[in-house]
C-alpha cells in the first residue's frame, strides 16, 4: 500500500520559488558572471521555473540557462540491472570564471550532484559554484554535500520518496511525499 | 527500463531493432559528449579492454582506441603480425592468456568468419566484433545507418544500394541486416562475378546497372574494391573483373554520373577510398558526400555499444 502526504502545493511551490530567487538576486545582484545549470532529468524543470520567474523580477533577458545530465559519470554503473539511459545536455556558454548555480529537485544521497560535479568540469572551471535545491532530505547524505538554497527542508527515512511533479509533465505543480507501507 | 538482449555484440543479425535503437539514442548522447572541450567519462574506468587484431585495420583500430580512452577504459592493444601467433599459438591460447591478465572486454577483427563465435562460446569476456572475415561488420553498418538517419531521420520507407564488391564484403552483409531490421528497402549493384548467388534470399533487390540502381535509390552506398581478397599475387591482380579501368567505367560514381540523376543520392563509403575506382575524387569530395561525417559518427556508436555492453554486464560482487 502505498500514502501520499503533500509536502508543497501548488501555491506554497509559488512562493518558495519566489522567496529562492529573491535569494539568489541578493547574491548574484544582476547576474552578469552567473549561470544557472540544471540537472538532467527532474532538475532541470526545476531550473526553468527559477529562470523564467528571475526574468520577470529582475527584467533581465540575458540570464544563461543549460541542462547537465549526469549519466556517465555516476558512480553506480555496473552496479544496476538495466544501465541507465542519458539525456541531452546542453551548455551553450562558457562556465570558465563564472558563477554556477546548480539546480536540482530533491537531493537526497548527494550521488548525483557529486556526478554533476565531475560532469560541470567538463566545461571548464568556474569560480564559484553554488547548489538550490527544492527540497531537502535531512539526514540522508552519503556524501559531505550541502545546499546553499533550500526550498523546503523535509525529514524522510529510506522507504519513502519524494517526487516532485509539474504542470508541463504530470499536469499538476506539488511536491509530494509517497511512503510504502507494508 | 531499457538494456540490450544481448551479451556480446557478434553481429547485427543478433540484435533487435530496439537493440538498434537504443545505440542509437545512447551514440546521440555520446556525440555530445565528444564536442566538449573536455571529451572524456569516466564510466569505464574499472574496465579493461583487449583489441585483437588479428587483420590489418587503420579506422575501426583507431576508432575503438579512440571510443575505448573517450569511456576511461584501460586498453591493452595486440596484433598478429607482431605477436606469438607467427610462432603457431592457437586462437584460445592467445586469447586467454591476455585474459590471464584480468582483461573484461575483447575487441576482436579476425580474417576468419565465425572467430568471435567461437570465443564467445569458450572464454569469459564480452566480445566485440571488430570484422570477421566476408562474414559481419557490425558497428561499421550501425555508424552507417546512425549517419543516414541523422541526415534523412527515419529509415523506414528509405530506398538503398549497395555497390561494388558485395561478395568479399562483410560490411555489404551487417549493413543489409541493419538497414533491412530499420525498415529500409535495400540494392546491391554490380557485376555478376561480384554478387553472392543466393544473395537474392536475404530479400535484396539485385541490379547490374548503376545507372539504374542511381535512380531509385534515397542513399548509395560505395564499397572498396577488395584487392587484397582476389587471390592475385601482385596487388594489382584483378580476377573478377577485366580491369580496374573497366569497373570505373561501368560502376564508378562520377560527377558526370550523379548530374544526370533528377534527385542526388546521399553518398556513403566505409573506407578506404579507392580514389579513381568505386568512386571519383569530385564526388569522394563533393557536398553530396557523408563519408568524414561517418568516421566522426564511428566513436560514438562505438562508445555506445562499450558502454551499453559494459552495463548489462555488471558486477555481481
Amino acid at each position: 500500500m502505498k500514502s501520499k502526504r503533500i509536502i508543497l502545493d501548488h501555491t506554497q511551490l509559488e512562493l518558495t520559488i519566489k522567496r529562492l530567487c529573491y535569494q539568489l538576486i541578493e547574491t548574484h545582484n544582476d547576474f552578469s558572471e552567473s549561470v544557472i545549470i540544471g540537472l538532467q532529468p527532474r532538475g532541470i524543470l526545476m531550473a526553468k521555473r527559477i529562470h523564467t520567474a528571475l526574468q520577470k523580477i529582475t527584467g533581465n533577458e540575458n540570464i544563461p540557462l543549460g541542462s547537465l545530465d549526469t549519466t556517465f559519470f555516476r558512480d553506480d554503473f555496473r552496479r544496476r540491472e538495466t544501465p541507465i539511459i542519458a539525456n541531452k545536455t546542453q551548455i551553450d556558454f562558457i562556465i570558465e570564471d563564472k558563477k554556477v548555480i546548480l539546480i536540482d529537485d530533491v537531493l537526497y544521497t548527494g550521488r548525483t550532484i557529486r556526478a554533476g560535479l565531475d560532469a560541470m568540469l567538463a566545461y571548464g572551471r568556474p569560480d564559484l559554484v553554488e547548489l538550490l535545491v527544492l527540497v531537502d532530505r535531512r539526514y540522508s547524505r552519503h556524501l559531505p554535500i550541502e545546499p546553499n538554497y533550500v526550498g523546503t527542508t523535509i525529514d524522510s527515512v529510506s522507504s519513502e520518496r519524494v517526487e516532485a511533479k509539474w504542470e508541463e509533465t504530470d499536469g499538476v505543480n506539488e511536491i509530494i511525499l509517497i511512503e510504502n507501507k507494508k | 527500463m531499457e538494456k540490450l538482449s544481448t551479451q556480446h555484440l557478434l553481429g547485427i543479425k543478433q540484435l533487435t531493432k530496439a537493440d538498434i535503437e537504443l545505440i542509437f539514442s545512447t551514440a546521440d548522447n555520446f556525440k555530445e559528449v565528444i564536442n566538449r572541450p573536455i571529451k572524456k567519462v569516466p564510466s569505464l574506468r574499472d574496465i579493461t579492454i583487449a583489441n585483437l587484431f588479428f587483420e590489418n585495420s587503420t579506422r575501426t583500430k583507431l576508432s575503438f582506441e579512440l571510443a575505448e580512452k573517450r569511456l576511461s577504459a584501460d586498453i591493452i592493444n595486440f596484433s598478429a603480425a607482431a605477436s606469438s601467433v607467427t610462432k603457431g599459438e592457437t586462437l584460445i591460447d592467445t586469447v586467454n592468456n591476455i585474459l590471464a591478465m584480468k582483461v573484461d572486454m575483447v575487441v576482436i577483427r579476425h580474417p576468419n568468419p565465425g572467430a568471435h563465435i567461437f570465443l564467445s562460446k569458450h572464454i569469459d569476456a564480452t566480445i566485440v566484433n571488430a570484422g570477421d572475415g566476408a562474414h559481419e561488420h557490425p558497428t561499421q553498418a550501425l555508424l552507417d545507418a546512425f549517419s543516414m538517419r541523422e541526415q534523412l531521420s527515419d529509415l523506414a520507407g528509405k530506398k538503398v544500394v549497395i555497390v561494388g564488391d558485395i561478395l568479399h564484403s562483410r560490411v555489404a552483409l551487417s549493413n543489409i541486416f541493419c538497414l533491412q531490421k530499420l525498415g529500409a528497402k535495400v540494392m546491391v549493384c554490380g557485376p555478376p562475378t561480384l554478387l553472392p548467388k543466393h544473395i537474392k534470399s536475404l530479400g535484396v533487390e539485385v541490379s547490374y546497372k548503376l545507372d539504374e540502381a542511381l535512380e531509385w535509390c534515397d542513399v548509395a552506398m560505395m564499397l572498396r574494391i577488395q584487392l587484397e581478397r582476389q587471390g592475385g599475387d601482385e596487388k594489382t591482380d584483378v580476377k573478377f573483373f577485366p580491369s580496374l579501368r573497366e569497373y570505373h567505367k561501368l560502376y564508378g560514381l562520377t560527377m558526370d554520373r550523379l548530374n544526370r540523376l533528377k534527385n542526388i543520392p546521399l553518398i556513403l563509403h566505409p573506407g578506404p577510398i579507392n580514389r579513381g575506382v568505386e568512386i571519383s575524387s569530385e564526388v569522394a569530395d563533393s557536398q553530396h558526400s557523408i563519408i568524414l561525417n561517418q568516421v566522426e559518427n564511428g566513436v560514438a556508436i562505438r562508445m555506445a555499444v562499450l558502454y551499453l555492453l559494459a552495463s548489462s554486464n555488471h558486477k555481481t560482487s
